[in-house]
């Protein structure tokens, strides 16, 4: 009746993922020393980690730098349309629950071009884990400001600086309805970057990790002050968020214990401008997933089809008088 | 069909603000909304002149109205109505003054809850309708509600019916023609709602919009009986996107709106040309450009469908013709797209959308419905874009396939759906896209004619035109002329066959609702002239003179008007 036992072993040997088995045929077209590469390589070790099956995962990304990640994945990528990667995910989870589905994106991405897009996207709260890779420029059309640029860049759009204050994505998402996971990475704290990932990818929700990221092309020394001096980056800890190793923590002294069930602490703290918050900022596992909600009581069948047909027919339907005279014939 | 006014509430007694339903009887199939109207109720005069003014009224036309204004309080009121009353009678029109309120007033305290049914009481006598059916109708209308409502109902519909027969001298008698087999009454909108379902597709993504929204209201009421979605998103854009996924990720998804929607969607659109994803997307026509005429009707949009998007983007553009064809095409949409993995849109408009019409109740086959999504493993060495080099078919990989993991991308892309800049490679891309319609083209058959296969006149139309152009040509050959026409439900591409039917008549017209210049404009020759849509493309594509008469009114176009133009242009052969 059973298998032989090596049969079994051997099977669980072969469906066992190596880091090998996400990384696709193309290798990462980025710029040396680009934050993507960091988040492709946590993403990888993630997928590694919770041995989801290639074919069972989908990568969607918009238009930009960010969005190329897909393509270094082996796994499904649908690789769109600028600013539309959230609607197009929410349609392959809509009726394929048994799908994982990430979502790479950027600041221009997900904050300008698609920004009604990621407003309503928290608000159905679909799960599925959202990557916001924010360089703070647009790369891939060559250094315009992007809404979440400081004030005052110099830019190709801007030589004279921005005049406007970036938008905040964290306060944004925390603003609105139904928001169930919002954290902050940054690329030069990889540990962090994946256990930031894992736990976004763990929430059953709408996930979205903020991921601060360096572009060393355009913008090389952005983020030098918080690289440089560990102290001005504060990390969240929380039994209920993330830990640190004895490292890291002898590293970054600047901690706070914060609870991400605490969303006004999280609004404060994400409010910060002269520190880098990075951690778990929000988190409420109670919130229902649109998917869930709108889950159908029963599954679509040529039977079932045929009956709800009949009786919406059955509502507009003009029957032909008895004709007895036939009959009489 | 529907008069209906742009506004939820437009100020009482005015010409803009006209609501109404027009009602076509005849002892044979009705195929359109005819012409001029033979009689009229109207519960103003404002309201009334609109119709006038809009040349909707027979030069004869029984006009029957409300004569509470007369003796109103305000006296602009009195006045306004007094001289239209003139007015009309000086015209010709057969108008009789009706009592509607008072005698409402007589049954319910509130006439403007009633009135309705006491007019229907009063074409029930007019009309010699049974009135007892008419009473079984109320019965069923009102089902839901207190017995009481209903009887109140039905005394306002007997209170109709005798005072009409008490103080009209007027009758008519068409006798029905009863059919043989069941029929089904429904608008356009509820049809291609109904043709979602017996689709098989899951996910419908749309965003309100007028005139194609009932459509939807009518889906969300019966999909989730199927287990399906519809889904209102936060924009056009979105909700084609959202089909878009939904489609990639197993069955296809449609998406359904109007023209402001349509351009907004038109990136979304390439996108699942580009990675040929399958796609249906109905366009219910309203007036345009920009937000245009939301509650009318208009054939605008046939350009918008073929070559809205940037690019080279092939894509499937049908278009229904009557009622019956709303509910069949969007199943040959969903199956078409699904065989070719191409966008099909269906073209509807805000007349089929609104108007009743029966037709044969459908029978339920399981060939309208998709399959199961396929989650076989893919054979190894399989890719993602393996065209097919006689029809550019390949067969699509869909998550969850083993074997089959690929990145899909809207920029072009080789076999392996890797993104490629080599020339020659985005010219293959492009190539098998576009021979996919050349296969599609191959297995569609030239429209039959209506009249005759030769003569002197053609007619061409697409869309719901077709009733009014048949009856006209039906009318026009009773009087001797050789008048013929022809209907496209297939616009892109256009099937085989069709440039010989043009040769066969000495002249050819298309028949549109969309815009086309006129001679008689001083600026307009022959080198400057713009050609209504579907005329354009006969004279690109088949070198044939085409004329062309459109007119962009807002209305249905009447068969009257029709055979007017076809003798216009028979006198101008002569």
């Amino acid at each position: 009746m059973s298998a032989p036992l090596t049969e079994c072993l051997l099977r669980t040997i072969d469906e066992h993922y190596s880091l090998q088995d996400y990384q696709s045929d193309i290798s990462p077209r980025w710029c040396t020393g680009c934050g993507d590469n960091g988040i492709l390589t946590a993403v990888q070790r993630l997928c590694r980690d919770e041995q989801l099956p290639p074919e069972k995962t989908v990568f969607v990304s918009g238009i930009g730098c960010s969005s190329r990640l897909p393509h270094y994945m082996n796994a499904y990528g649908f690789h769109g349309l600028h600013g539309r990667a959230l609607p197009v995910a929410e349609g392959i989870k809509m009726r394929r629950p048994d799908l994982h589905v990430f979502v790479s994106t950027g600041d221009g991405d997900c904050c300008s071009i698609g920004a009604a897009h990621w407003i309503h996207a928290i608000r159905y709260n679909m799960n599925m884990t959202v990557l916001l890779h924010d360089n703070q420029v647009y790369g891939l059309t060559k250094k315009q400001a992007s809404p979440t640029s400081p004030r005052g860049l110099k830019s190709n759009t801007t030589p004279s600086g921005t005049w406007l204050d970036p938008i905040n994505p964290l306060t944004t998402s925390l603003g609105v309805a139904n928001v169930s996971f919002i954290a902050q990475a940054v690329d030069w704290i990889p540990e962090l970057l994946y256990d930031i990932i894992e736990q976004a990818y763990r929430h059953k929700g709408f996930s979205l990790v903020r991921i601060l990221q360096r572009c060393p092309e355009f913008l090389p020394t952005l983020f030098d002050p918080w690289v440089r001096n560990p102290a001005s980056t504060r990390l969240l800890v929380h039994e209920d968020g993330i830990q640190l190793s004895a490292a890291l923590s002898k590293t970054y002294r600047n901690q706070e214990v914060h609870d991400p069930g605490n969303i006004h602490r999280a609004r404060e703290v994400s409010s910060l401008t002269e520190e880098i918050p990075v951690g778990i900022l929000y988190r409420d596992d109670d919130v229902p997933c649109y998917e869930d909600l709108r889950e159908g009581e029963r599954p679509n069948t040529p039977g079932l089809v045929r009956t709800v047909l009949d009786e919406e027919f059955d509502k507009f339907t003009i029957w032909p008088e008895e004709q007895p005279t036939d009959a009489a014939n | 069909m529907e008069i209906i006014p742009a506004e939820i509430q437009p100020p009482a007694r005015s010409i803009a603000g006209a609501s109404g339903n027009r009602i076509r009887l005849a002892s044979e199939r009705v195929t359109n909304g005819g012409d001029g109207a033979d009689l009229v109720i109207a519960f103003n005069e404002q309201v009334l002149l609109s119709r006038v003014r809009a040349n909707e009224l027979n030069q004869d036309c029984i006009i029957l109205l409300e004569d509470k204004w007369r003796t109103d309080q305000d006296a602009d009121i009195a006045a306004a109505y007094a001289t239209v009353c003139d007015e009309l009678t000086a015209s010709g029109y057969r108008l009789h003054e009706v009592p509607m309120e008072e005698e409402c007033l007589k049954l319910v305290p509130d006439p403007r809850r009633g009135k309705n049914m006491f007019a229907l009481g009063m074409l029930c006598s007019i009309y010699s309708m049974d009135l007892e059916l008419a009473r079984e109708q109320v019965r069923f209308t009102f089902r839901k509600k207190d017995e009481k409502i209903t009887l109140r109902n039905i005394e306002l519909l007997e209170a109709g019916w005798n005072w009409a027969k008490a103080n009209l001298d007027i009758k008519f008698t068409i006798p029905a023609s009863r059919p043989r087999e069941p029929q089904i009454v429904v608008n356009g909108n509820t049809a291609l709602a109904l043709g979602v379902v017996a689709s098989g597709m899951e996910v419908c993504a749309m965003y309100p919009i007028t005139p194609a929204t009932s459509a939807s209201h009518y889906l969300s009421e019966i999909f989730e009986k199927v287990g399906c979605v519809v889904h209102q998103a936060e924009d056009e854009i979105a909700a084609c996107a959202f089909a878009v996924g939904a489609s990639y990720a197993g069955k296809c998804a449609l998406t359904i709106t109007s023209g402001p929607g349509l351009s907004l969607k038109q990136e979304v659109i390439g996108l699942a040309v580009m990675s040929e994803i399958p796609l249906v997307v109905i366009d219910v026509q309203r007036g345009g450009p920009s937000t245009g005429q939301p509650t009318k009707v208009e054939q605008g949009d046939l350009f918008a469908a073929m070559f809205g998007g940037h690019g080279d983007a092939p894509k499937i553009v049908m278009a229904a013709s009557t009622i019956e064809d709303c509910f069949y095409s969007v199943i040959t949409a969903r199956k078409i797209a699904e065989t070719f993995n191409m966008v099909v849109v269906v073209l509807t408009d805000a007349s089929l959308a609104t108007a009743q019409q029966p037709f044969p109740r459908p029978h339920f086959s399981e060939q309208w419905l998709a399959p199961p999504v396929d989650q076989s493993a893919i054979a190894s060495g399989a890719r993602p874009y393996d065209w097919d080099p006689k029809t550019g078919l390949a067969t699509r990989f869909i998550p969850g396939q083993p074997n089959g993991m690929h990145c899909l991308t809207g920029l072009a892309h080789d076999r392996d759906s890797h993104v490629a800049y080599d020339p020659d490679i985005n010219q293959e891309g492009i190539r098998h896209r576009g021979l996919k319609l050349a296969a599609f083209q191959k297995t569609l058959k030239a429209p039959a004619l209506f009249g005759g296969e030769e003569g002197d006149l053609l007619l061409v139309g697409w869309g719901s035109t077709k009733g009014a152009i048949e009856e006209a040509v039906t009318r026009l050959r009773e009087e001797g002329q050789a008048v013929s026409a022809m209907h496209f439900k297939f616009l892109q591409p256009m099937a085989s066959g069709i440039e010989d039917v043009l040769h066969r008549f000495k002249k050819v017209m298309t028949i549109e609702n969309n815009w086309c210049d006129q001679f008689d404009d001083g600026l307009i020759d022959g080198e400057n002239r713009r050609y209504t849509a579907l005329a354009m493309l006969l004279r690109s594509r088949f070198l044939v003179d085409v004329d062309c008469w459109g007119e962009v009114r807002g209305q249905p176009i009447k068969p009257g008007t029709i055979a007017t133009v076809a003798r216009d242009a028979m006198n101008g052969m002569r």
